[in-house]
């Protein structure tokens, strides 16, 4: 198929589509509006199911029901439409049956702004909703990689029975791109044996959250943690640019990775012996990926949308072993390559201590700017 | 334990209905969530629809309905029962979608999803059970307590002035073009149980004939969240709840009432 040029935002949602999605329930929010919108016509035009819902608790309620019938169903939304979700995420992962989120971030906290960000990696991550549970989150940079991603998300929250969420920013949805987009699938609407679809010719079922019986719950807890723990063992992702004989690398993902790729090429050019390790799969974190390559790095550089969240994960496969500058831009703004470049330049000129704490120096910088 | 040898069938004037499970319920005694879960269940199975019925279970007293009803169920966050319905419809549409909901579950934190589930006309049913309390939780107001009324969250009986005035949710969701069937019932006496049966199937064959949202309110006792004796309690929704919560029926589209049944 030829490539064509499309916005981030419909281009996931036409990927949804020729995923074989059945259904989407969502609420506007900028700036992923052009999801449900695209949805609105799309979908019905398919005989598919479209429901712009009261709001996202009502909308991750609908995702909720569809997905006890075993169909593949999604929701998309943004901060702070994904905070109102989050009661329905535990219930989702509680209940274990799968979804498909779109996360598209905005400035915040609260109701910050519409511009790009990178803040709620913690909160899909590692657990905005209650209870133990690990959604598994996919990050991709561009458009195209959001779309190859997409049959993948709903294969994964399939075969984990597990919330899949994509995870960008308004940039990334908003931005328009040279996109190659799947043969459409056909919708197959598989049998599961634990689908609440009528007892038509079997015994009935009952899909709940709620196992009064605490050993019973426990049990149910283990269950999930031990598809998670697969998950982990078979789910890594990640891309490496000019690693192999990198001396220092810089780690972002999504846009801040995509930004600092420019960046590396550019300090590359000044002589610098630099390289990208960006993540894909957020979570499960690539943490055995970037213990290894700690062999060989005399700084990392991590580079993000936020105060420092994926920093932790770094901090966590790292354990001081090397040093690690961190770059961080809030709020809705985005980096600049050149940014990026003068951070790279700095961490060679004056390298940081392994057991420095990355985020508080970073800080100073900030606020003695 | 009956012997089915020994009854002559022509004798036999009550059963367990086919739609309830042998599960004993945990209701308290008096409670008129059996009563509501018994026409459910008949209806449904006079229906034979019981195959193709997905229920959603409410938070609530009846947070354990799939234990004694026996269709598929699913159990949903507190007051969001509409919405998983609505995913399962829109998904399933030929199969038989309900609710089970308590007032708080219903017209608290779920008004929302109850309002916007009518709006769009969704080809669901909600057995609303309407007993002015929150029971499951210890007895608080809801927002269907009456004014003086005293609950564990308005000690002083409800004050208007601070807590506001109850809400009438039959005469409200009529309003809305969406509804093809909203009526009011109650389950205090047996004329009153027949009728809201017949309420009750005419709701789900609302359904059946893709005629809109339906939704049967059903005025219920708390003996234990009142504070009254079972029987006391018959007596106390009768003379304080029937006059604030009138019965009768507040929308009947005209494809329904054309309806032959």
């Amino acid at each position: 198929m030829p490539r064509e040029l499309w916005e981030g935002n419909e281009a996931i949602a036409e990927a949804a589509v020729r995923a074989g999605v059945e259904a989407y329930f969502g609420y506007p929010i900028t700036p992923q509006n052009e999801v449900l919108e695209y949805m609105s016509h799309r979908l019905p035009e398919l005989g598919r199911a479209f429901v712009q819902a009261e709001s996202e608790p009502a909308a991750i309620n609908m995702v909720y029901g569809a997905a006890c019938t075993g169909a593949r169903v999604m929701t998309s939304s943004s901060s702070p439409g994904i905070s109102l979700m989050m009661e329905g995420l535990s219930y989702i992962a509680g209940t274990e049956v799968p979804m498909v989120l779109v996360d598209v971030m905005r400035g915040g906290p609260g109701l910050g702004n519409i511009a790009p960000s990178q803040g709620d990696y913690a909160q899909i991550c590692h657990g905005g909703g209650h209870g133990d549970y690990h959604p598994i989150v996919l990050a991709p940079a561009s458009i195209q990689e959001a779309v190859d991603l997409m049959p993948l998300a709903f294969e994964l929250a399939q075969k984990y029975l597990n919330i899949c969420a994509i995870l960008i920013d308004g940039s990334i949805g908003q931005m328009r791109e040279p996109v190659k987009l799947p043969e459409m699938q056909p919708v197959v609407r598989k049998e599961y044996d634990w689908a609440t679809s009528g007892a038509i010719r079997r015994k009935r079922r009952i899909l709940s959250s709620i196992y009064l019986d605490v050993p019973t719950e426990e049990k149910v807890n283990l269950r999930i943690l031990s598809r998670w723990k697969q998950a982990e063992a078979n789910e890594v992702r990640y891309r490496e640019y000019y690693v192999d004989d990198a001396e220092y690398i810089i780690i972002g993902f999504g846009t801040a990775g995509r930004v600092a790729l420019s960046s590396v090429r550019a300090a590359r050019a000044q002589g610098i012996k630099v390289g990208l390790f960006r993540p894909i799969s957020v979570n499960p974190y690539p943490y055995k990926r970037v213990e290894e390559i700690c062999k060989q790095a005399k700084s990392f550089l991590v580079v993000e949308m936020n105060t420092g969240q994926m920093l932790k994960d770094v901090q966590r496969a790292v354990r001081n072993r090397v040093p690690i500058r961190f770059y961080g831009r809030l709020g809705g703004v985005v980096p600049f390559p050149d940014e990026i470049t003068c951070e790279t330049q700095e961490m060679v000129k004056n390298p940081s201590k392994p057991d420095d704490d990355p985020a508080d120096l970073w800080f100073q910088r900030m606020m003695s700017r | 334990m009956v012997s089915t040898a020994i009854i002559n069938p022509t004798n036999l004037v009550y059963a367990r209905p086919r739609g309830l499970t042998q599960t004993p319920s945990h209701y308290c005694p008096g409670c008129t969530h059996g009563t509501a879960h018994r026409l459910v269940a008949e209806v449904l199975g006079e229906m034979n629809v019981l195959d193709r019925a997905i229920g959603v279970a409410p938070v609530g007293c009846a947070v354990f309905a799939y234990n004694y009803i026996d269709t598929d169920f699913v159990e949903a966050a507190h007051g969001r029962a509409p919405a998983m319905a609505t995913g399962i419809k829109r998904v399933l549409p030929d199969r038989v979608v309900f609710t089970y909901q308590g007032d708080g579950d219903l017209a608290s934190i779920g008004m929302a999803e109850t309002v916007h589930a009518a709006a769009r006309g969704e080809n669901i049913t909600i057995i609303f059970i309407n007993n002015a309390i929150y029971g499951m939780t210890g007895g608080q107001m809801a927002p269907t307590t009456l004014p003086g009324m005293k609950t564990t969250s308005s000690p002083n009986g409800r004050d208007v002035e601070a807590q506001g005035f109850p809400i009438r949710m039959a005469e409200m969701l009529a309003t809305l073009d969406g509804a093809g069937y909203i009526v009011r019932r109650s389950l205090h006496d047996p004329k009153n149980i027949r009728l809201a049966k017949k309420a009750i199937r005419l709701a789900f064959e609302t359904q059946l004939h893709g005629l809109g949202f339906s939704l049967v309110e059903l005025l219920s006792t708390c003996s234990t969240g009142w504070g009254v004796s079972p029987v006391e309690s018959l007596a106390w929704l009768e003379e304080h709840m029937v006059p604030a919560f009138p019965l009768g029926d507040y929308k009947v589209a005209p494809s329904v009432a054309a309806l032959k049944i």
